[in-house]
């Protein structure tokens, strides 16, 4: 007769086994780039432009673009953003008009992000003749963090508890004076989470950016927010596979200075929810 | 005074909530507006089921068949990989892990899922791509397979910490009601909580799949890049993805070959749209 406990013996150690599968490459994965990356870190690295057909000194004008890039994408984003999560959590009835935008937010989500770069090429670059540049660029980025920041402000302003709302309104607070003195000191944690995911997703991307904005190669940093910039992702992708005879060492540097930069902002953000989640009182 | 600002503001708001249907209307409305104007010189069946595709050629043939091969093969091999991994491990996390492992082993989810593309794609070419030619003694390790072990890990995050969601929101005392009557703890979780997630495990296997579809640099950097249709899974493959990106840089803007990747958009919009609202549905099936 079959053993029952035996199965789940051996159905439990195939999970862990399946677990292990994931979590173990992605230690490697880390393991590797901060081994190789880190050592060729120094400040000359950061802080020089790309040398010798991009062979040799640093990756300056690559940061700088992508710290551009990641601003304009959340100056853009954060204000509709976050109104559009107010409209879902407090004004938003049951009806079509709700029901057309949680799809359209899911959608957004799902567009594979090329399709977003096609999509701000023939919006920003051409039809509004933006030109590849680092406006076009961020209104991309912008338009493809929305979701992120969306679903996280939105979870936070609904964790307010309602009776907080009740108490403000029965003070003869109005709706907005609510929202604006009672809900939103509430929700900032949870909002400022959404924020930083944002901007980690919007700075590790590359394919909303190769037609939009990324050059391959700049000798001088962006004057305005009408020129082409240079960025992260797309430096890396360019030493790994456009450029041949690249030191591996500046390869993995510059990918080690990006999972730094991306990985930090996501750790920023689990910080601020896991202490939120600890003061919280209700 | 104060009625009028709180009157702006509330519309401001209410036009932010239009705002996201305007956008994804523009994206759809602006891949139609670039992306029809091919069917002038090619027709969509032949578009669809060309098997060539010289888009720089005279006379140019645009085919995308070898393209949504290559996809399909690399998405199924994710799939493949993917599905039966990622579900197990959102078993583990959600049933077995004990809770403070299950915080580690989240958290570690969340490094994947953060990790951008392309330095998944950089990790691919140095470490995977060589491995994949030694081991299968291939002229080059740049294959579909290749690209489906890389895209394999790119869906995980997204199934398992759906499907883990998906398990949490199992009611409690359907597990407790099959552990009084004798059940093991895995009988519980095999007869009883698969089977009452599966709508919402479903979804996460399918957003998962549109990860894959719609994954692009990695892709692009480790599965060769060539536009024929695989005859094995140890071949170099394009992607439609990896096509517009590789190519967009070099199209003149007005030119067929332009209109063409604008259409391959079209295509790879309509089966994340689907994707997306299919699971969504099957999503709040589970709610109700």
């Amino acid at each position: 007769m079959k053993n029952p406990y035996r199965t789940q013996s051996i159905a439990f150690a195939f999970l862990f086994l399946a677990t292990l599968l994931i979590v173990i490459p992605v230690g490697l994965i880390v393991v590797i780039i901060v081994q190789k990356g880190l050592p060729a870190i120094n400040w000359q690295f950061i802080s020089d432009i790309p040398r010798q057909g991009m062979r040799a000194g640093g990756i300056f004008p690559a940061i700088v673009g992508t710290v551009y890039l990641v601003t304009g994408a959340i100056i853009f984003a954060l204000p509709i953003g976050l109104l559009a999560a107010i409209y879902l959590s407090e004004y938003s009835k049951d009806n079509l008009f709700t029901r057309l935008i949680k799809l359209a937010i899911v959608n957004l989500a799902g567009v594979p992000s090329v399709v977003y770069g096609l999509f701000g090429l023939a919006l920003f670059v051409v039809f509004f003749k933006f030109g590849a540049s680092i406006l076009s660029g961020s209104l991309t980025l912008g338009i493809m963090i929305l979701p992120v920041i969306i679903t996280t402000s939105r979870e936070a302003l609904e964790s307010v508890p309602y009776s907080f709302r009740e108490v403000s309104l029965s003070l003869g607070a109005s709706k907005w004076q609510t929202i604006r003195h009672i809900v939103l000191p509430n929700a900032i944690p949870g909002i400022l989470t959404g924020t930083i995911l944002g901007l980690g997703r919007a700075a590790g991307e590359t394919a909303p950016i190769l037609f939009t904005v990324a050059a391959f190669y700049l000798p001088q940093l962006p004057n305005s927010i009408f020129d082409q910039a240079m960025a992260l992702p797309y430096h890396l992708y360019v030493i790994s596979t456009q450029v041949p005879n690249v030191d591996e060492k500046i390869r993995y540097g510059t990918a080690f200075v990006l999972l730094a930069l991306v990985l930090i902002m996501n750790l920023v953000a689990i910080i601020i929810r896991y202490k939120f989640r600890k003061r919280k009182k209700w | 005074m104060r009625k009028t600002k709180e009157f702006i503001i509330e519309k401001l708001i209410f036009i932010c909530g239009f705002a996201l249907i305007l956008f994804v209307a523009l994206i759809f409305i602006f891949l139609l507006k670039e992306g029809l104007a091919v069917f002038k010189t090619v027709t969509p069946f032949k578009f669809l089921f060309g098997r060539n595709w010289y888009p720089i050629s005279e006379p140019a043939k645009l085919g995308i068949l070898p393209l949504i091969v290559g996809s399909l093969l690399v998405t199924l091999g994710a799939a493949l990989i993917s599905i039966p991994i990622g579900v197990a491990c959102a078993v583990y996390i959600s049933e077995v892990a004990h809770p403070k492992i299950k915080e580690i082993l989240k958290s570690g989810i969340e490094l994947l899922a953060a990790i951008p593309s392309v330095v998944l794609g950089f990790i691919g070419m140095v470490t995977l791509v060589p491995w994949v030619k030694s081991v299968f003694h291939l002229p080059t390790g740049l294959t579909a397979l290749s690209g489906s072990i890389m895209l394999a890990f790119m869906a995980m995050p997204t199934i398992v910490s759906i499907a883990e969601d998906a398990l949490y929101s199992v009611p409690r005392h359907y597990k407790e009601g099959a552990l009084a009557l004798g059940a093991t703890h895995w009988q519980a979780i095999w007869r009883v909580m698969l089977p009452a997630a599966s709508s919402g495990i479903l979804a996460a296997v399918m957003l998962g799949i549109g990860r894959v579809i719609g994954e692009t640099m990695a892709v692009m950097m480790i599965t060769g890049n060539a536009a024929v249709i695989p005859q094995s899974i140890l071949v170099p493959v394009r992607t439609l993805t990896a096509t517009i990106a590789a190519e967009m840089g070099e199209a003149v803007v007005g030119s067929e070959h332009y209109f063409a990747l604008f259409a391959i958009g079209i295509v790879l919009f309509v089966i994340s749209f689907a994707i997306n609202v299919t699971a969504d549905l099957f999503l709040h099936k589970r709610q109700q």
